[in-house]
């Protein structure tokens, strides 16, 4: 699931930015190429891709910092769902 | 606390509407197409989830949501004070709307109209009240901008000034005075700039990203002209420079084809996805 959820988001950042490559871990904020309008398609993506509504207290940059840090983020959402 | 009427539910209607009602103001937000309130009220809820994430306050969508009625009607005017005009930059549909608002609204509602390029004066004279009738030109997005042009027409009173001036005091908006002329200060240079560096595309001088990135990293702007054409709309350029060329009759003004092409062909920008860049859509 979490490997799945990693390699949409990676698929949907690097569509967007193909000349910029990062790793999982890395903070894609502070490579400089994330701005605002980014982090809202971000959040609108990972909405819809993952069939996931993210509350108010996840809506913080800390959770989208990363490709794995989105990908918890969808982990919880998505097991919050389940269970 | 003001009852103010938004008519228009693109990208300046709904900006506005969301900064009125985060403000407190009671609105009522008009849209001759029902889709375009769906989508209004969806991206003003997200905007606001998205406010703390992004640096901003943190801001309950709900309780702004709360705020705002929406509907396809003009008779939802008819308790207004102020009326906010956002509608496409086309003279036909502006001129046929205020002559349909001069009916809805009470004899003492203010009009307000967030035009990109066309004179106050001409708007004022559309209706039965050009003393009441004021140009604010907004800057996009709404909520995030601390200022605007602030444009009377020929007959504008000051009564209308002070009621204007005061609305946007309370949504903390710097209103910077400016006299009536197609294009008032700011877009008598910027549709010149975001034309010719189409012109420059459609020259094949250089793509896109590259103009930006000249802006960007040699004059140091946060955002080069063409992603402000995708924000803006690049409809919405198109329409404000073919404005600017039937007021001066300057062929100086010329609208690059390029444009006409992307707007006939639905790259109208952000809003619809596509622009001279590609974007995540709402939908
Ligand atoms: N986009 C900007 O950055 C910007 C900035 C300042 C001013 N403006 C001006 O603001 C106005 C609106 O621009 P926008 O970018 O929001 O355009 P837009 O194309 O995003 O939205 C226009 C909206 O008006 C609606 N509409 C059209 N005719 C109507 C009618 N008769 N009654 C009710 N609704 C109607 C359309 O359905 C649409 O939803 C234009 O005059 C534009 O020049 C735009």
């Amino acid at each position: 699931m979490s490997n799945d959820a990693r390699t949409e988001i990676r698929t949907f950042i690097t569509t967007k930015f193909p000349d910029v490559t990062f790793s999982d871990e890395e903070d894609i904020f502070a490579l400089g190429f994330v701005n605002s309008l980014f982090a809202m398609e971000l959040v609108m993506f990972i909405e819809k891709a993952f069939g996931t509504r993210i509350p108010n207290e996840e809506l913080h940059l800390g959770n989208f910092r990363s490709v794995a840090l989105m990908a918890d983020l969808v982990a919880r959402q998505t097991s919050a769902a389940v269970g | 606390m003001t009852n103010v009427g938004v008519v228009g539910a693109g990208v300046m209607g709904t900006g506005v509407a969301q900064d009125l009602a985060h403000h407190g103001h009671r609105v009522v937000l008009v849209d001759n197409n029902a889709d375009a309130l769906d989508e209004a009220l969806a991206k003003i809820e997200l905007d606001c989830r998205m406010s703390r994430m992004l640096g901003g306050p943190a801001i309950d969508a709900e309780a702004v949501l709360a705020q705002i009625t929406v509907g396809t009607s003009l008779d939802l005017l008819a308790e207004t004070e102020v009326v906010i005009e956002n509608i496409t930059e086309n003279w036909d549909l502006k001129s046929a709307l205020y002559k349909q608002m001069d009916v809805a609204c009470k004899a003492d509602t203010v009009f307000v109209a967030n035009t990109s390029a066309i004179p106050i004066t001409k708007i004022g004279a559309l209706t039965s009240r050009p003393d009441k009738v004021m140009g604010v030109h907004f800057m996009n997005p709404v909520p995030m901008k601390t200022a605007c042009e602030f444009i009377p027409g020929y007959h504008t009173s000051e009564q209308t000034k002070d009621t204007v001036r005061a609305l946007l005091d309370s949504i903390g908006k710097k209103a910077i005075p400016v006299n009536d002329a197609s294009g008032f200060v700011s877009n008598r240079v910027l549709m010149l700039t975001v034309n010719e560096a189409a012109f420059l595309v459609h020259e094949g001088v250089a793509d896109a990203k590259t103009v930006d990135e000249v802006f960007r990293s040699c004059f140091g702007h946060p955002m080069g002209p063409l992603e402000t054409a995708d924000l803006i709309g690049v409809d919405t350029i198109l329409y404000s420079v073919e404005v600017l060329y039937e007021q001066f009759n300057d062929s100086k003004y010329r609208p690059c084809p390029l444009l006409k092409k992307m707007t006939d062909a639905g790259l109208h920008g952000r809003k619809s996805g596509k622009g001279f860049y590609t974007y995540q859509s709402m939908g």
